[in-house]
């Protein structure tokens, strides 16, 4: 609140928000006004290596990884912004080298990063993405594909300015 | 007439056995898999097997091994069966510490994962105190009072376990052992009428007794 810089709908936010602290009644209003940060999945860091080099394509590809990264409150898309992928694929297992890339944020918020064909381990086909750079709370998301022979899956982010 | 009907159900218990285990083997996930993780997997499905074979044993419904040599074989069969958990277990955890951790610590995101490790619990349980009834002096009823409690749980847990995941395992198959297994285990507990506080402790039929 002591921050100068503040844009109108970051003062919105953040009334919206003090509102929702005074009166818990007006809940749904700050929800509409204040996005929430998004709180990392349990299991989502297993198998995390630290620093995975930011590549074009994870091996050989032909699955799509990608969602989208936003501020929480205004809920601005951030551009720029580092995710790290890895999952138990058909060219690798998930704790190995290969099955670990990067990718950043375009000026929307979006991401898309091309990997080999995810397959189910443990009982479930999903992958794991983390935001580790620090200008956020680190956060790791393990979605799980409806089917296994699902071509693509998405995860979002609302990271939360440390 | 009896060699055709004691055929027929070790032919019926030999394939709903086998058929899981042989379309497992067939799965394409083996392609993207170690061979420890293949080996955990196998066991995990063996170790189901063998809780089909369990009451079946017991109840003394498999012809040529009814009474003693039922109960003999259901004895060294629970101990294959603690070692098929551990080996199963133990090769998870080998192909992904992190992911074991988290379902040995019931924090793991997968549900299958609390009705394994429950499961698993609930076998080393009852194999412990099969072997230290006597030395401790466990009472018949408190004895069979437990082992009933256990086994609901290893067979329940087991089961749901089983369903959940999404593996190796092709669907009808595993669904028809599993089928099997709550089947076996229900009609055990009915003839042999468990719920009733006096019980003979060698299993002899109460509704002649």
């Amino acid at each position: 609140m002591t921050t100068v810089l503040m844009c109108r709908r970051s003062l919105i936010a953040a009334g919206g928000s003090f509102l929702a602290t005074g009166l818990p009644g007006l809940l749904s209003l700050a929800r509409a006004e204040g996005l929430a940060p998004t709180p990392s999945m349990s299991g989502g860091a297993n198998n995390y290596r630290k620093g995975a080099p930011i590549v074009d394509r994870i091996g050989k590809g032909g699955f799509w990884m990608s969602g989208t990264v936003r501020r929480s409150g205004d809920g601005a898309p951030l551009a720029g912004q580092r995710i790290q992928i890895w999952a138990h694929t058909t060219e690798g297992q998930e704790h190995e080298l290969q099955s670990h890339g990067a990718t950043l944020t375009d000026k929307n918020g979006g991401f898309r990063l091309e990997m080999p064909q995810i397959v189910p381990v443990f009982g479930q086909p999903h992958g794991h993405l983390a935001y580790d750079s620090g200008e956020f709370h680190t956060v790791f998301l393990r979605p799980v594909m409806r089917s296994a022979k699902d071509k693509s899956l998405e995860a979002h982010f609302i990271l939360q300015p440390v | 007439m009896r060699v055709a009907r004691a055929t027929l159900i070790w032919a019926a218990l030999v394939a709903a056995i086998c058929a899981p285990i042989a379309f497992a083997a067939a799965s394409p996930l083996h392609a993207w898999r170690g061979s420890v993780y293949i080996i955990a997997g196998f066991a995990g499905i063996f170790a189901l097997a063998l809780v089909l074979l369990q009451p079946l044993l017991i109840g003394g419904y498999l012809p040529g091994l009814p009474g003693y040599r039922g109960r003999r074989a259901h004895h060294w069969i629970g101990v294959v069966l603690a070692v098929a958990v551990a080996i199963h277990v133990g090769g998870l955890w080998i192909s992904s510490p992190p992911d074991m951790i988290d379902a040995l610590l019931f924090s793991s995101p997968t549900p299958f994962s609390t009705w394994g490790v429950i499961a698993m619990w609930a076998i080393f349980a009852v194999t412990i105190l099969a072997a230290l009834r006597r030395k401790v002096g466990l009472s018949p009823s408190t004895w069979r009072l437990a082992h009933m409690v256990l086994a609901v749980i290893i067979v329940v847990g087991g089961v749901v376990h089983s369903l959940l995941i999404e593996g190796t395992m092709e669907t009808m198959s595993k669904a028809a052992l599993c089928a099997l297994t709550l089947a076996a285990a229900i009609k055990v507990m009915i003839d042999r009428r468990v719920w009733r506080r006096r019980a003979t402790s060698r299993g002899g039929n109460l509704s002649k007794g």
